[in-house]
This record gives C-alpha cells, sequence and structure tokens, in this order.
C-alpha cells in the first residue's frame, strides 16, 4: 500500500504572530516556521501503517517556495521513503492545493492519502474534503482512531457529540485530529540519513493548473482585544464582583 | 439573491446553533432551508415558526440518517447548483460536508466567517484567532460556514411562515458506510450555547478531581469545557474540547480553571462575555485575558466558591 501525505510549513504554534503595520497581512520575517502538527500526526500515522507491514511506501507533498523542501526533509527525517516537492511562489489557497495534488494522486495513485484537518496558519480545514470531492474519493475527517481491514479503513471520527466510527472503501482520504497518535522526534541517524532520500521537483507551470485565488485579502488585522481586568484576592471577592459588578450569576 | 441554509440536526432535533447561521444568511439575500434527514418532520417543526424564510426543502430517506459527507454534498450539488450562497453552521456536520460541496462545484469555501460585510465581503479569523482577516470573494456561488457563537439567533414568531416542499434527486454514494457512535451523555446544557461554562486543565490532575468542577457546574446550571490538555491526560471525553482546533463559545461567564491560557485554547473561548480565571501561579496566560483572575489552589477555591454560591 502506497500513502500520500501532503505536508505545509506554517507558523510554529509557539509563536504569537503579530499583524504587520500595513495591515495586509501578519509578520512572517524572522518568524519560526515549523510542519504543522497535525501533518506531523498524519506523517506519523503513515510511519506506524508501515512498521504495521500494511503500508510499503510513504511520499510526503510540499507546495510552495524552495524552503517547504526542508519540510519534507522532516518528514522523511521522520522515515518518509520519499518526496514532491511542488515550486510555487504564488499565494494558495486550499482549492489550488487541493487541484495540485488531485493531479499528484493521479499520477502516482496512491491507495491512502493522510493529512492535517487545518492548518494553523489559515485554519481553513478544507484541503482534505475538497481533494476527496474532485477525486470522488470517500473520506474519513477528524480521525482520532484509524484501523486498515482489506480493501476498507476504519476510522473514529471527532464530531461534536463524542465518537463516530465509519469506514470507508480505499483509496480515501484520511484528516488527522489530535488524539490520533503522538507523533516521533527525528533521530540524528535517521535526520541524516534523510539528506539521501530522493525529492521530486515539479514546477507548477508544468502541471496546468488554475491557482488564481479566488478569495481577495483585503486586510489583515488585529482582534479587538479585552480590557485588562483585575487579581481578587479571595473567593469571597469574586462572587461579589460576580455578583454586584459583572452580573453574571 | 437565493440563499440556502443546511439545516444541522441528530434527526430528532434541531442543532440550535442553526438558527444563528439563519440570522446570518438574512444578510446575503432571500432564505430557503434544507433540511436531509431520515425524519424530517420533528425538525421542521421546529423551523415552522422562523420568521423570514421562504422555503423550507425537505428530503427525507435513510441515506441522510447520518449525514455522510459523501451523500449530502452530492445531493446540494446535485440540486441546489443555482444559488449564490450555501451556508453551514461550523459545527463537526457543516465542517465535513462544507469543503466537500466546494470542491465539487469548484468554489473557495469561505470558512469560520464572524462577519459579512456585504454580499461579497467576510471577515474571519486566521492564525487562531490572532488576526482577523477580511475576503472579498471573487466566487460566483459562496459555500460559507458560520462562526455560530459571532452572530445571535435568528427570531421566531408565532406564525406558520416557512413552506415546507420536498425536493431532489438522489444518488447513493457507496464509499463510506455509518457504523456506529459513542456520544457522550449530559444533562448539562450544550458546551457551545451555555450561558455559562465551567473548563477545567491540567491542572485539575485526574478524572475524579474533575467532580469538584462538574459540582460547581452543576450549582451554576454551566456546561462542563476543558483544556487539550486534560482531555489528552483522560480526565473528560474529547467533545468538551475548547479552542483552536475544539469547539468555540462565547458564553456570558466563562470560568477556566487550572488552565495556563495557551493562545490554542484563548482561540476557543476569548470572545467570552466575562472570564474568570482561577490558577495557583500568578504569572499564568489566563490572568492576562481575565476579568477577574484569582492566583489560589483550585483545591481550595472551588469547593469554597460552590460553597459559597447559592
Ligand atoms: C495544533 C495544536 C492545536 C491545539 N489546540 C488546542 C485547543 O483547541 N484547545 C486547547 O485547550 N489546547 C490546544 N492545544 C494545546 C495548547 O497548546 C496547550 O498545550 C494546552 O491548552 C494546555 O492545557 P492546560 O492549560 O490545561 O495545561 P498546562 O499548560 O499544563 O496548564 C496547567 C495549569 O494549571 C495550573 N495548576 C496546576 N495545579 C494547580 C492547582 N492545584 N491550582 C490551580 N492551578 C493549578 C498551572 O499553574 C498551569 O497554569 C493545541 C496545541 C497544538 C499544537
Amino acid at each position: 500500500m502506497k500513502i500520500l501525505v501532503p505536508v505545509k510549513r506554517v507558523v510554529d504554534y509557539n509563536v504569537k504572530v503579530r499583524v504587520k503595520k500595513d495591515e495586509t497581512d501578519v509578520e512572517l520575517d524572522n518568524v519560526k516556521m515549523s510542519m504543522n502538527p497535525f501533518d506531523e500526526i498524519a506523517v506519523e500515522e503513515a510511519l506506524r501503517l508501515k512498521e504495521k507491514g500494511i503500508a510499503s511506501e510513504i511520499i510526503a507533498v510540499s507546495i510552495g517556495l524552495p524552503e517547504v523542501q526542508e519540510t519534507i526533509r522532516n518528514a522523511l527525517a521522520m522515515g518518509a521513503d520519499s518526496g514532491i516537492f511542488i515550486n510555487c511562489t504564488s499565494r494558495l489557497e486550499p482549492l489550488s492545493v487541493a487541484k495540485i495534488l488531485t493531479s499528484i494522486c493521479n499520477k502516482i495513485k496512491p491507495d491512502l492519502v493522510i493529512m492535517g484537518k487545518q492548518a494553523i496558519d489559515d485554519d481553513m480545514n478544507a484541503t482534505g474534503q475538497m481533494l476527496s470531492a474532485m477525486l470522488n474519493w470517500g473520506q474519513a475527517t477528524f480521525a482520532s482512531k484509524l484501523e486498515i481491514q482489506d480493501k476498507k479503513i476504519k476510522v473514529g471520527r471527532e464530531i461534536d457529540g463524542g465518537i463516530e466510527n465509519i469506514e470507508v472503501i480505499l483509496p480515501a482520504i484520511v484528516t488527522t485530529d489530535l488524539r490520533l497518535n503522538e507523533p516521533r522526534y527525528a533521530s540524528l541517524p535517521n535526520i541524516m540519513k534523510a539528506k539521501r532520500k530522493p525529492i521530486d521537483e515539479i514546477k507548477i507551470e508544468d502541471l496546468n493548473i488554475d491557482t488564481e485565488p479566488r478569495l481577495e485579502i483585503l486586510k489583515v488585522e488585529e482582534p479587538k482585544s479585552r480590557e485588562a481586568g483585575i487579581m481578587v484576592k479571595s473567593v469571597d471577592e469574586m462572587i461579589e464582583k460576580l455578583k454586584n459588578e459583572a452580573k453574571v450569576i | 439573491m437565493k440563499t440556502l441554509v443546511i439545516v444541522d440536526h441528530n434527526n430528532n432535533k434541531l442543532e440550535k446553533s442553526t438558527l444563528n447561521t439563519i440570522k446570518a444568511a438574512l444578510k446575503l439575500g432571500n432564505v430557503d432551508l434544507l433540511v436531509l434527514s431520515n425524519n424530517c418532520k420533528d425538525i421542521c417543526n421546529e423551523l415552522i415558526n422562523v420568521k423570514n424564510i421562504n422555503n423550507i426543502f425537505i428530503n427525507e430517506n435513510d441515506v441522510f440518517k447520518n449525514q455522510l459527507a459523501e451523500d449530502v454534498a452530492d445531493f446540494i450539488y446535485e440540486n441546489f447548483k443555482d444559488y449564490s450562497n450555501i451556508l453551514f453552521s461550523n459545527t463537526s456536520n457543516g465542517k465535513n460536508v462544507a469543503p466537500r460541496l466546494a470542491g465539487l462545484l469548484d468554489t473557495m469555501i469561505i470558512p469560520d466567517v464572524i462577519e459579512i460585510v456585504d454580499k461579497q465581503t467576510f471577515r474571519r479569523p486566521i492564525y487562531a484567532g490572532n488576526a482577523i482577516a477580511t475576503c472579498k470573494s471573487k466566487n460566483t456561488i459562496n459555500i460559507i460556514t458560520i462562526r455560530t457563537t459571532a452572530f445571535v439567533e435568528t427570531e421566531i414568531g408565532n406564525e406558520t411562515v416557512g413552506i415546507i416542499k420536498e425536493i431532489g434527486n438522489l444518488t447513493v454514494n457507496n464509499l463510506s458506510k455509518y457504523l456506529d457512535s459513542e456520544l457522550t451523555k449530559s444533562e448539562r446544557p450544550e458546551l457551545t450555547s451555555a450561558d455559562i461554562v465551567v473548563s477545567g486543565g491540567r491542572g485539575l490532575g485526574s478524572a475524579e478531581n474533575f467532580q469538584i468542577l462538574e459540582k460547581l457546574a452543576d450549582k451554576l446550571g454551566a456546561a462542563m469545557g476543558a483544556s487539550r490538555a486534560a482531555v489528552d491526560a483522560g480526565y473528560v471525553p474529547n467533545d468538551w474540547q475548547v479552542g483552536q482546533t475544539g469547539k468555540i463559545v462565547a458564553p456570558n461567564l466563562y470560568i477556566a480553571v487550572g488552565i495556563s491560557g495557551a493562545i490554542q485554547h484563548l482561540a476557543g473561548m476569548k470572545d467570552s462575555k466575562v472570564i474568570i480565571g482561577i490558577n495557583k501561579d500568578e504569572e499564568a496566560p489566563i490572568f492576562s485575558i481575565s476579568d477577574y483572575g484569582l492566583a489560589e489552589d483550585l483545591f481550595k477555591a472551588v469547593p469554597e466558591m460552590e460553597s459559597k454560591i447559592n
């Protein structure tokens, strides 16, 4: 079984992002970048399927500036077998990413795509579902448990009321939730080994895909800030404030 | 402009946040509703008095019992292509189906909208709510999910307003199948629409210790929430998680206990009207967004608070 894992380079989750003065975007200069945490979980899940003897090959794909090759290297250092780098300098929306991934899937024919449920930069939660629609494959979003059974995959999904179990015919798309697994750290020898693993480069122009954004970003602003609060000294004072000042209890 | 709201439900009951989504939709044009279920009647009864609605379309079929994304998205795609806007609530159902529909329609989804500026301009949070983007849509059909805490519920009157019509061609997918679900049972109010939310974090230390928080919640008639760390540690079920990747809440009062206040947690609760933080570390970031902070051991403060509230 062949597994494709799309990985995205995003602002590290520990960074408190700031909006640029001219309100066109957030500040990305000199900011620590990492693999989207949900994508790390996706890589880890693919690795576990390989370790169980279910998967035979794991390919990591990333789209963007040359820097995204670092993110592919991270996936290779975790244990993925090879990478695909799609060189693209313009801003891409999930719709375009899904189209690019569709073309990659048609070419390399994976049995399963495991990807993050959302990227923590634009918080879209869209690419996996869009890709499944374009390929006409089944989808299992927000996965917190996953089991392959023959030509099917059984997935526990995190839904608003609890957990839902569904079965999807392969090939399929799975999007990962946080509790699916805890990703491993790449060991030093594996980081060294990853340097020799192959990364195929594809130019976006060669794919002939319309990647023109459909949403024009007019402005990026700071959210309304909350007024500073106060520290109270005791439970009695807290209850008094809640009753008489805030009037919420 | 023809605008459709996809009604969220659990087959017997309307998911209340649909009313907030209808409110948002009314800013965009003439609103029709779509109910896809194996039992539309009870859900329609809850919708029939909603003001300013044109039609309630239904398709009653066992296929829709479990709201599989493939079936629901295909159905909407086949029957509602001529609409300008199709809105979902940003519930787990909405988040599952809406992007798939957008993929079928070759349109860019506009997720998690908190404000409709005009018919093609929308505001939405990015970077865990640390920035708000204003986007102008060049789509011919807008697929939108609504952050329901950002809109009030639409008005319900006494007269029957909507007209119910059976609609649609159905093609059944064989790509996925529902097996079963493990739903959390609770007598408490629903987390995303509760007036008061009591949330606990890793500071609680165990599942048993959460009982002291639950006592406080029950005294206040509150819903229970949690940080990711508390869910990951197995103290509480996953559907209690509040945050960037959990539920978004905006109650009148949010009580954060033993929660440090990571940005991913704040993303889910910082629009609450009043926030209180209880944490033994007086430097904890939760205090920076609390209206009232109490730097004390929760095992002392929470039982005391519970006993003093009447
Ligand atoms: C991609 C991603 C998505 C995430 N999404 C979410 C999300 O949706 N929601 C979310 O919550 N988190 C999310 N997180 C995790 C987040 O970064 C934090 O790790 C998490 O919120 C911490 O939970 P906590 O505050 O309970 O635990 P901690 O940060 O460990 O804080 C525990 C607090 O309890 C206090 N405490 C301990 N004992 C006591 C006591 N006896 N009395 C009083 N106070 C006490 C401590 O002082 C401390 O401040 C996400 C992380 C990532 C990477």
